[in-house]
């Protein structure tokens, strides 16, 4: 029996040693991140894990840098009407918008039937992985696809927004636009699929989005063009990523890229400390608060990097709620919460305080607004000139004797909001406002609750912008999602300003800088003033490094550092 | 036995019928449908890409509609697209399929192997020295977080020891038998350890039981060896109410194959089951959970008919 014993586990080591083999040289990275793309088709479902992987196999034509300014990455010269790659123009005639669409009121009326016409030229050397040419054919089929009904396509306003495109030549084209608006130039999200091998997929379009290469053939060379292509997947597991041939641009240093995606955090963090995993992704990594445990720990072995990010985590009151629809209210709970004090305690201070939606990063932010620093005595007064008295229960009452009382909503599950909706529970408590917990998984949060509106109280989530982004869907009143409009819009609170309507419409057709700054400055005062939401925090994101990995530069806003991995090296 | 047999799989078959409308029914009836959830997550939906996208997924059909659709589509073959993993449902499921009966089946063989002969030693001689170390195992087993037994086993054989692989299938870019195993070692052990406590368990109590039996002492009596005694007439009569635990735990043992395949990133059925139901995959979820219906269904058949060979006296007409 011991001998037997003792034959397997010889046999067993000598598995182990055969297959573990000796350590690979450094010239791959092997990330770890918690999501598995659904599907990698640039267009098809939005989500952060495939932006990821994509940043490193395609570029966009223009995108946003880690400085927050729009550039090209696609194209070779950003079009502006300065260097006259992009002009105003009527629109064709018998053109119609959307019903219900609202204009700038103090704006010339003639600019709501012009459009834009704006100039693109591709990188002459840009090539798909089998050595195909990118060129204006791909532009075409994309539109093509894009504007198809049936194709499958997530986001279809961009496709709406053009009225035609016109080829000029083979590396050239302009794009008419339907309107004229400040973010003309921007078409981060138009990305390009390859029209040589996608065509015959799009035979049908209802079938595209099962029948596109992009699923059925992901490692095909020929649909990827950045400097890495996808040279195998295991589904739901790794992508393994090898240096693109035909990448145009600076050879990347590193050989090859392995994602790993392991979804429980704590082994995540195991497969770190193991090196199974170099690296573990801020976009879609571990939460602020296990990097925070985790640095506390291990900080010697890593440089970790912590980025504010353009998640708004915020309170939306439904102000349908007659207590909650009533600014004072609003403004009271907000000086009620020591948010400076929640945010130093829970995140160590790496969440920035919110003042408004807009990030302190972006360059349209202002510092020049109401500030709701903890002041329970003005809460206090505040909820007395509303009518809202403390009764002898520790309660405030209105005059019939009603508490004030509010159900407040989140994520189930979600340990971070969970932490925080205590000490929101707690601190409101303290100036006498009843808050009740009851949270939802997120399925049913977001699917069913707060985007039909079925909250009575008050709900914490967040959103995720973009730089110098209009909160025209969650703050325009034409944007309450009602069963009449198939529940779009994200106008979530009801909150309702004709003020605010106004200057969202006319900062969208400003195209001088400057004013737009000062119009900027003006929403983000009247939403300080007016409190649509109750501003938390901006949530960071924590980058685990290597000490080897140099080059990794987060963005803080959607589009990912992998956008320049090329920029990525290896130094021992 | 044939016609017991035939009889058993058209029951099956009803079954999962019933089963198919039960399933579909429960997940259609979740809140929240996959547009509403990406309606929430882009902001630049409008209602006529809501209305698009729910008709192109057929989400604007009512559910009995939706149902029969996808049951005339599933009784020629055809089961659909993941609308996950954006491929046929076959392509998906099968060799997670095959990962998990790897999983389970290696694990379920090794905890067999521990269990039978510990269960018996600890029943032979009760309150012994050996009884009291196995029942303390057991319970151990028991009662240990697989969640948590899973990381201590990274942080150790991975961490610490450096001598494992902490998470995955197989190392990328090779693809031999050796390092597949090695990958499985972790994921077996952890499923194992928690698995062959209960059945250890079971297997003590049923030996008692029937160690107490009149035909065991007339056995002894009559000089059967000790050996012959425990495993040859013993044990054949406490294995009947332990392959009915067994047929039965198949069901739990999924479940548990889900916190294993988390922790050690393996692809398998019960995480795919998982992400599918919650993803609101209607495809992937239906067909996943008819497997594993039938998976249940199956090892039940196969222990009412190792009753019959563990049991003379019992036939089947």
């Amino acid at each position: 029996m011991t001998r037997t014993l003792l034959r397997v586990l010889i046999g067993l080591a000598a598995i182990l040693i055969s297959a573990t083999g000796p350590a690979a040289a450094r010239d791959q990275l092997i990330i770890g991140t918690t999501q598995f793309p659904s599907t990698l088709h640039p267009s098809i479902d939005s989500m952060l894990a495939k932006s990821y992987v994509l940043g490193l196999t395609q570029r966009p034509f223009t995108t946003y840098d880690q400085n927050w300014e729009l550039v090209c990455l696609l194209c070779t010269e950003l079009p502006t009407i300065e260097n006259g790659k992009a002009k105003i123009e009527d629109l064709p005639p018998g053109f119609k918008r959307d019903a219900g669409t609202t204009f700038c009121k103090s704006a010339d009326p003639a600019l709501a039937s012009k459009g834009m016409a704006v100039t693109y030229t591709i990188q002459p050397n840009a090539t798909w992985g089998d050595g195909t040419p990118v060129t204006t054919d791909d532009v075409m089929f994309t539109y093509e696809v894009g504007k198809d009904e049936k194709s499958g396509f997530s986001n279809s306003e961009l496709y709406r927004r053009i009225v035609k495109i016109d080829v000029l030549d083979k590396k050239t084209f302009t794009m008419h636009e339907d309107r004229v608006e400040f973010g003309y130039n921007g078409i981060n999200d138009f990305q390009l699929i390859p029209a040589h091998l996608e065509r015959a997929a799009f035979a049908d379009p209802a079938e595209y989005h099962n029948r596109t290469l992009y699923n059925t053939d992901p490692t095909n060379p020929g649909l990827w063009f950045g400097p890495y292509r996808i040279a195998s997947i295991e589904p739901g597991t790794q992508i393994v990523l090898e240096q693109n041939p035909t990448w145009w641009g600076e050879k990347p240093q590193i050989k090859r890229i392995i994602i790993k995606t392991i979804e429980n955090s704590s082994a995540l963090e195991a497969n770190l400390l193991s090196g199974a995993i170099d690296y573990i992704a801020g976009e879609n990594g571990l939460s602020i608060d296990e990097a925070i445990a985790f640095e506390q720990r291990h900080n010697d072995a890593y440089d970790i990097l912590y980025k504010p990010v353009l998640f708004f985590e915020h309170v939306t009151p439904n102000h349908d709620n007659p207590a909650l629809g009533d600014k004072r209210v609003r403004q009271a709970l907000l000086y009620a919460l020591d948010r400076e004090a929640l945010s130093q305690q829970l995140f160590g201070g790496r969440q920035p305080v919110a003042d408004s939606d807009v990030s302190p990063l972006d360059w349209i932010h202002t510092d020049d607004v109401r500030k709701y620093r903890h002041d329970p005595a003005q809460a206090a007064a505040l909820l007395d000139a509303a009518g809202w008295k403390l009764g002898s229960d520790g309660l405030r009452h209105d005059a019939a004797g009603a508490p004030l009382a509010f159900e407040l909503m989140t994520t189930a599950g979600e340990r971070t909001r969970e932490l925080v909706e205590q000490v929101l529970q707690s601190q409101w408590k303290a100036i006498g406002v009843d808050v009740r917990i009851k949270n939802e998984p997120a399925r049913v949060l977001f699917g069913e609750t707060i985007n039909k509106r079925r909250f009575t109280g008050m709900t914490l989530f967040a959103w995720l912008s973009s730089p110098e982004n209009v909160p025209h869907t969650t703050l325009h009143s034409t944007m309450v999602p009602t069963e009449a409009n198939g529940w779009a819009g994200q106008n979530y609170a009801d909150y309702r300003n004709p003020e605010l309507d106004d200057l969202m419409d006319c900062i969208e057709i400003e195209l001088d800088r400057g004013k737009r700054e000062q119009m900027w400055h003006k929403l983000q005062a009247i939403y300080a003033e007016d409190l649509p939401d109750l501003p938390l925090y901006f949530r960071a994101q924590a980058f685990i490094m290597p000490k080897w990995l140099k080059g990794v530069r987060p963005t803080g806003h959607q589009y990912q550092s992998t956008l320049w991995a090329e920029q990525w090296r290896i130094e021992e | 036995m044939t016609r017991f047999i035939l009889q058993r799989l058209a029951e099956t078959l009803i079954v999962l019928l019933v089963m198919s409308f039960v399933i579909y029914g429960l997940i259609g009836l979740m809140p929240g449908d996959p547009i509403d959830l990406m309606l929430t997550a882009d902001p630049k939906l409008t209602a006529a890409d809501v209305a698009r996208l729910k008709a192109l997924q057929g989400l604007d059909q009512p559910l009995i509609h939706r149902y029969l659709l996808w049951l005339s589509a599933a009784l020629q073959g055809d089961f659909g697209y993941s609308r996950l993993q954006s491929l046929p449902v076959w392509q998906v499921l099968t060799p997670r399929l095959w990962n998990t009966i790897l999983l389970m089946g290696i694990s379920q063989l090794i905890a067999l192997a521990i269990a039978i002969p510990a269960g018996v030693r600890a029943a032979a001689r009760p309150g012994s020295l050996a009884d009291n170390m196995i029942n303390l195992t057991a319970f151990a087993g028991m009662s240990v977080p697989l969640f948590w037994l899973g990381i201590l086993l990274i942080m150790l054989f991975s961490v610490y020891l450096r001598i494992l692989p902490a998470s995955g299938t197989a190392t990328v870019g090779v693809h031999s038998l050796a390092d597949r195993a090695v990958y499985l070692i972790m994921p077996v052990l952890s499923l194992t350890l928690v698995t062959v406590g209960s059945q250890l368990r079971y297997v003590r109590s049923a030996m008692t039981e029937v160690l107490r039996q009149d035909f065991i002492r007339t056995a002894a009596a009559k000089g059967v060896s000790r050996r012959r005694l425990l495993y040859g007439h013993a044990l054949r009569n406490a294995m009947i109410p332990f392959v009915t635990i067994l047929a039965l735990d198949f069901g739990t043992l999924f479940s548990g194959a889900l916190i294993v395949e988390q922790i050690f990133a393996y692809l398998g059925m019960g995480k795919t089951i998982f992400d599918a139901i919650m993803g609101n995959d209607f495809n992937l979820a239906m067909v996943g959970l008819l497997l594993s219906t039938a998976v249940v269904l199956l090892s039940n058949l196969a222990a009412d008919l190792a009753y019959a060979w563990l049991d003379p006296r019992i036939t089947y007409r």
